[in-house]
């Protein structure tokens, strides 16, 4: 191989790989470099910021805990049963991470919706979904469910069975088995699917603004909250940018951190 | 007493035995495959049989015919896996304790301290099982196993995790305690060494049928089938 034709296919990888990483950093450094913290503390004076953090936090919170209570649930079910059939539905719970977020909102209408398919029974019931916070809440436990779901039976198969039998033997029923070993030894995956689910949350955008719509204080949240301030007060939506990069980058240390923990705990676990 | 007439599929295999056990322990050997482990899981109530009976002390566990299948949690018998089966986020004295949730607190931290003092584990009480070496792990897996009093202990291969020396030490310390024990007692093994050492009545599987019955000194000086000729010829 001539001299020339080895120097470029050393360099290319790493021309290529450097190409990516300055197109992944730049933008986030652009926003950084781009607010001051003086216009950033500016913005988030804006009512409409204040009111979008503050539905942004409620909402999360409550379709975190939502995912949290019933996805614990699903994810321990997928984990224990190996059926085809269950196998098949572990599958297509995972749709809403593939499907387009407007899709979503979409479907969510149609289900939900006045005209929806659970609209007349929903309305008898005199629960009216679409344009509420509520709705909002569904949404995001709709996109995020699935992250939860999916680290949390991942972790809940990678238990020792026989610690879950040996648990019983010594008299635990399934309650006591799953609260006393199960739990505590899949936690820091069930923390990481947390992390995911809740960051997928406070994201969520395409599905509220089909289903919930964009209403300042009572279905704005802040990534809808961004969209509508680029047309008033750019400064604002930089300050909402920033506040939701810091607190990505922050489950992102966590999430990093919790996964190599729970890796390095197993490892421990397999060492004679 | 335990009376077991068991007939089960699990993948390849087709177990069908037909034994009773008094008091003490019974090793249980056979070839890979043959269902040692199976038979132990099917006693223990982790699978269920096709049909057959199984019998505790005159507490029906299993009986296929009239649709009785006691859950495990509800047998009183004792497990202990290869690997010793120790919850990793529990210390050693909350391992012994963990069967025995409902006795008073006071009742409770007796039976554990009594447990690990029989075993000689009180030293490591405090311990994580992960910092334990592999003969205390078995310790410590046998005193949980019987801080609760079970009314059958299944041991899979107790020995088969250690190295060597601790191996041979802990073998004389289980046998010790084998056969001070007052309920049946099922002890996989596949070691002739070891079979010898623990001593006393013996079961051969073999494609899930006993093969052959007796006590392990007769067994050793007469062999039947292929598997026990190569079994007590490994030393």
């Amino acid at each position: 191989m001539p001299r020339w034709s080895r120097s470029v296919s050393a360099v290319l990888p790493v021309l290529a790989a450097g190409l990516l990483l300055a197109f992944l950093l730049v933008p986030v450094v652009a926003l950084g470099l781009s607010t001051g913290l003086g216009e950033a503390l500016a913005g988030l004076r804006n009512p409409l910021a204040v009111a979008a953090l503050g539905l942004s936090l409620f909402t999360t919170t409550c379709s975190l805990l939502v995912v949290l209570l019933l996805g614990t649930s699903l994810a321990w079910m997928f984990a224990r049963r190996t059926g085809r059939g269950w196998r098949a539905l572990a599958t297509l719970v995972q749709l809403p991470i593939v499907i387009p977020p407007a899709v979503s909102g979409l479907a969510l209408l149609l289900a939900f919706g006045r005209r929806g398919l659970f609209g007349a029974w929903l309305e008898r019931a005199g629960i009216g979904l679409p344009f509420t916070t509520a709705a909002v809440v569904l949404a995001e436990v709709f996109v995020s469910a699935p992250f939860y779901v999916q680290a949390a039976a991942a972790s809940f198969r990678r238990l020792d069975p026989s610690l879950l039998l040996v648990a019983r033997s010594l008299g635990a029923g399934p309650a006591r088995t799953f609260f006393r070993v199960a739990l505590p030894l899949s936690l820091p995956g069930l923390a990481t699917g947390a992390a995911l689910s809740w960051s997928r949350a406070l994201g969520e955008f395409g599905a509220t603004l089909m289903f919930a719509g964009n209403l300042s204080g009572r279905t704005q949240t802040l990534p809808l909250a961004i969209y509508t301030a680029m047309e008033s007060d750019l400064g604002a939506a930089k300050a909402m940018s920033l506040v939701l990069v810091v607190v990505a980058f922050g489950l992102l240390l966590l999430v990093g951190r919790r996964a190599q923990s729970f890796l390095g705990g197993q490892s421990a676990r397999r060492a004679p | 007493m335990l009376d077991a007439r068991l007939e089960l599929r699990r993948g390849p295999l087709r177990l069908s035995v037909d034994f009773s056990v008094g008091p003490g322990p019974l090793l249980v050997t056979g070839p890979n495959g043959a269902g040692k482990t199976t038979l132990l899981l099917a006693v223990l109530g982790a699978v269920r049989p096709a049909s057959g009976r199984l019998v505790l002390a005159g507490e029906v566990f299993f009986d296929g015919a009239e649709h009785i299948n006691l859950p495990v949690e509800e047998r009183q018998v004792a497990y202990v896996p290869q690997d010793s089966g120790l919850f990793p986020h529990l210390s050693v004295r909350d391992n012994v304790g963990f069967g025995l949730s409902r006795l008073a607190p006071s009742e409770r931290s007796a039976r554990v301290e009594a447990a690990l003092c029989q075993l000689g584990a009180t030293a490591v009480a405090e311990r994580m099982p992960l910092s334990l070496s592999g003969g205390e792990r078995q310790r410590v897996a046998l005193a949980r196993a019987l801080a609760m009093q079970p009314r059958a202990l299944l041991l899979d291969e107790p020995l088969a995790a250690l190295d060597a020396p601790t191996r041979v030490r802990f073998r004389d310390f289980l046998a010790e305690h084998l056969r001070r024990l007052d309920v049946p007692a099922l002890v996989v093994t596949h070691e002739a060494e070891d079979a010898r050492v623990l001593g006393g009545e013996m079961l051969v599987l073999e494609g899930g049928h006993v093969a052959e019955r007796g006590h392990v000194e007769v067994l050793r000086e007469a062999p039947v089938s292929a598997f026990s000729r190569a079994f007590w010829a490994q030393h």
